[in-house]
């Protein structure tokens, strides 16, 4: 039998005291397409980045590629020579440019020598032939459809494995990170044959998926990792969807999830045939003084839901408040805002507050008319306001004419929810409200969001971090493919978040 | 001049050295400026330094200073406006025209002309906001074509014997020795310092150049705010034409476009003094005249005129890398 294509053992890493991975080994064999599964922050992104080369990992690990070891570490970009590639989920492609471009990159960019475009399209076309991808050369890649993209980047890994077997003779590995979310489910298969293809002349894959459907039906064995921990190898055909949740969550998935019955709490708002991107028709409900948690696998649709409500990004839909019902498809900030609505958005600097702005700028902004007074804005009122909330909040350090920027990551993010819990909204939505944030800070930020839900504040909250939902809601709306596939009630536990992110069916009642 | 600055531009009082090095940078062009006065005055004692001079040179450059302060407004608004050169030509070609060759009351001329300044305003941002075009590429396509409505109009000549009214009103008399075609420069300086600093819309206008997507999910309405930063900068253009045509008491149709370059010069070298990092009014000022006399007092001192274009693109430089340097290269509106 010839040796695995690639084989680790011992690998481990430590980020600063804390072991990301404990020593881990498994391997992959030619031909086979091997799943990597794991909840997020299991442990796969790192082992990934260390075959990449990014990340160091701690002495002691034995990394073997086609049998021979490889001394580690790994130098960026020395995947290449070995005959790895990688393909994440933001393709790396140029959108701008076109297929052919994007294909013969490296060839178009090197060197001194006159682009030979003839040839360079016969090997662009050769590289689409050899897979069946029918794309046409000369398309830009923002035309083609999402699958077409995918089909583009992998293709063009492809070649680079090809590249360093007819220097090596030996077979590659290509690794593909997450490369399903985003595609619509009619052309995963697509992406499959292509997959299978690849495998076929010999070469190994790695698929990192938490689709575990997606899992049964591509793979040939599967590793799965918890905490830094292999948890174990096994040989896909003899495993079920159940025996892999168990794997990854540590405990088997209960049989049923049934929505429970109307909550006593008062209704704040009703939505229904909320639709965007990625989230299929769906109703929900959100309670007076409710903290509603929104999870799901990444591509699942809950993260883009408080966009969709506040009229960030466009969809459709109905919102059904106490007074009124209001069209989301022609909802707009200006008009959530309006119907005392607030949005947190997860990205603090693209989209949550300016860095090179002070303190109180950003925390006025919405607020700037509020100040104007004698014909102009009262900046000392500003200021002492803004001082008075930077101590409520507890921003440290308390000084409003800093730039956001001198803040650490969590007392900005205090400072953006601070700007919008002082207008005392009906209705707080908020965005992964603690990524990049200190413990001590989200003990903080929670205790914040507990009062003023306390106070009869309705804050939904989507997050991907289990344990988070846990702490601070009192229910959590799980997503999976656009849709509501599970509702949890009372306060759950983040192992019940967790494992029903993997429930793939969606509720009778949700639909 | 006074310069008065809001409370929030200062750093914080904690941190000592900073103030420092601010305090410097803010006022280190106004220091050079100075020293750069002294110096042509100690070469050129019984010409440079008279008030006969310094007069001219105020009223001359009060044209460049406004539109500087045109190009700031949608600079701050995170948009480039290249056509306030063409305007200017236009505004001043209009009220040639129409009061010279068509005998249109003045009165009539200048309101022709705000009204085409307007439009201009109004075609850009369409344009842009629309289209979504690039705001250098629509700005460069509506020079070029004003540039040849200019022709068109004009025949390419100068049209000179334009209303009395208007020259006396731009240089005809001055007020504490300066003419007053300056205090136009100065009065919208004065405006502008007032709505970029004590009013909402100057916040608004800073929110939609620094961060877009802040400013929408903030209930700002970007396009509203971009589109009259655009017209904005066309009106204050066309007042620079009628200016300008004031102080030359013609309407010139070709040599408008020359201050383009300088006034973009001005609007960044300004960026980095009073309000250093940020696009402001008396900054816009200060850098109009330090350049202005730059190129005076080497003009006077019998320099050859390559070395005045020296003088402009390297103070330019300068100035931006050492303002870069002393803020250790922190993004700002320069950048």
């Amino acid at each position: 039998m010839p040796p695995p294509v690639l084989r680790v053992e011992g690998i481990a890493k430590t980020f600063g005291g804390e072991r990301a991975l404990v020593g881990i080994g498994f391997d992959v064999r030619p031909g086979e397409v091997h799943g990597l599964l794991g909840r997020n922050g299991s442990g796969k992104s790192t082992l990934v980045k260390i075959l990449a080369g990014y990340h160091v990992p701690d002495p002691g690990g034995r990394l073997e590629i086609n049998g021979e070891p490889v001394d580690l570490p790994l130098r960026p970009g020395d995947f290449r020579r070995h005959g790895l590639a990688f393909l994440h989920q933001n393709l790396g492609l140029v959108p701008s440019l076109t297929v052919l471009e994007n294909l013969r990159l490296d060839s178009i960019t090197r060197g001194a020598r006159p682009i030979r475009w003839r040839a360079e399209r016969a090997a662009a076309a050769a590289a689409l032939g050899r897979y069946e991808v029918a794309v046409d050369p000369a398309a830009r890649i923002d035309t083609l459809a999402p699958v077409d993209r995918a089909l583009v980047a992998i293709v063009r890994a492809v070649e680079e494995i090809r590249r360093a077997h007819a220097a090596t003779g030996r077979p590659g590995l290509l690794v593909l990170d997450e490369p399903t979310p985003f595609l619509p489910r009619t052309s995963v298969g697509r992406l499959f044959a292509l997959v299978r293809r690849i495998v076929a002349e010999g070469s190994g894959v790695i698929f990192i998926s938490h689709d575990i459907d997606e899992v049964l039906e591509i793979t040939d064995r599967i590793t799965v990792l918890r905490d830094g921990d292999v948890v174990g190898t096994r040989t896909t055909s003899a495993v079920s969807h159940g025996d892999i949740v168990e794997l990854i969550v540590g405990r088997r998935l209960a049989a049923t999830q049934r929505a429970p019955a109307a909550t006593a709490r008062a209704t704040f708002a009703e939505v229904s045939d909320l639709a965007g991107r990625s989230v299929q028709p769906t109703r929900l409900a959100i309670g007076a003084g409710e903290v509603l948690g929104l999870t799901g696998l990444i591509g699942s649709g809950y993260a883009e839901v408080p966009y969709l409500l506040f009229g960030a990004r466009p969809g459709g839909g109905l919102l059904k408040l106490a007074d009124a019902p209001y069209d989301l498809a022609a909802m707009t900030p200006r008009r959530a805002l309006a119907l005392g609505m607030a949005l947190l958005p997860g990205d603090r600097q693209g989209a949550g507050g300016i860095d090179t702005l002070p303190v109180v700028d950003n925390l006025f902004l919405p607020d700037l008319a509020r100040f104007l007074r004698h014909g102009r804005l009262q900046r000392k009122v500003m200021m002492q306001e803004a001082a008075q909330i930077g101590r409520r909040f507890e921003v440290m350090p308390n000084n409003p004419v800093l730039p956001l920027s001198a803040l650490s990551g969590g007392n900005a993010q205090k400072v953006l929810l601070a700007r919008w819990m002082n207008r005392t909204p009906r209705l707080l939505l908020l965005d992964e409200p603690t990524q990049g944030v200190d413990v001590g800070t989200r003990q903080q930020i929670f205790a914040f969001l507990r009062t003023a839900a306390a106070g009869g504040m309705a804050v939904v909250c989507a997050s991907s971090d289990a344990e988070q939902l846990a702490e601070i809601c009192d229910r959590v709306l799980v997503f999976a493919r656009g849709r509501i596939v599970a509702e949890l009630d009372a306060a759950p536990g983040k192992d019940a978040i967790a494992e029903a992110c993997y429930a793939t069916t969606p509720l009778a009642t949700a639909a | 001049m006074a310069v008065t600055v809001a409370p929030q531009a200062a750093p914080a009082p904690a941190s000592r050295p900073r103030i420092t090095a601010y305090t410097a940078e803010r006022f280190a062009l106004l220091a050079v400026w100075v020293l750069l006065i002294a110096g042509f005055g100690v070469a050129l004692p019984d010409s440079f330094l008279t008030w006969g001079n310094f007069s001219i040179l105020f009223a001359s450059y009060a044209p460049g200073a406004l539109l500087s302060l045109a190009i700031i407004v949608p600079l701050t608004a995170g948009d480039f406006d290249l056509s306030v050169g063409a305007t200017l030509t236009l505004s001043s070609c209009i009220i040639g025209v129409l009061n010279v060759w068509g005998g249109v009351p003045l009165p009539l001329a200048l309101l022709a002309a705000l009204l085409a300044g307007i439009m201009v305003g109004a075609a850009n941002a369409f344009f842009i906001l629309w289209f979504r075009i690039p705001s250098l590429v629509v700005t460069l396509g509506t020079t070029s074509l004003m540039t040849g409505l200019v022709q068109w109009m004009t025949d390419s000549s100068t049209i000179g014997g334009i209303a009395q009214g208007l020259v006396t009103a731009v240089v005809g008399g001055t007020l504490l020795g300066v003419p007053y075609a300056f205090y136009y420069a100065l009065a919208t300086a004065i405006l502008m310092w007032f709505v970029f600093e004590y009013l909402p819309l100057g916040r608004r206008l800073l929110f939609v150049g620094r961060g877009r997507e802040v400013a929408r999910l903030n209930g700002i309405a970007v396009d509203r705010v971009r589109a009259g930063a655009l017209i904005a900068s066309a009106v204050i253009a066309t007042a620079a034409g009628a200016v300008y045509a004031g102080v030359l008491g013609s309407a010139d149709p070709s040599s408008g476009l020359n201050y383009l370059l300088p006034a973009f010069a001005a609007a960044f070298l300004g960026a980095t003094t009073i309000m250093p990092g940020r696009f402001n009014p008396w900054g816009a000022i200060v850098a109009t005249y330090f350049l202005a006399t730059g190129i005076t007092g080497l003009s006077m001192l019998g320099i050859p005129l390559w070395v005045t274009n020296v003088f402009n693109g390297g103070a330019l430089i300068i100035a931006v890398m050492v303002s870069q340097l002393t803020r250790g290269r922190e993004a700002s509106d320069i950048g």
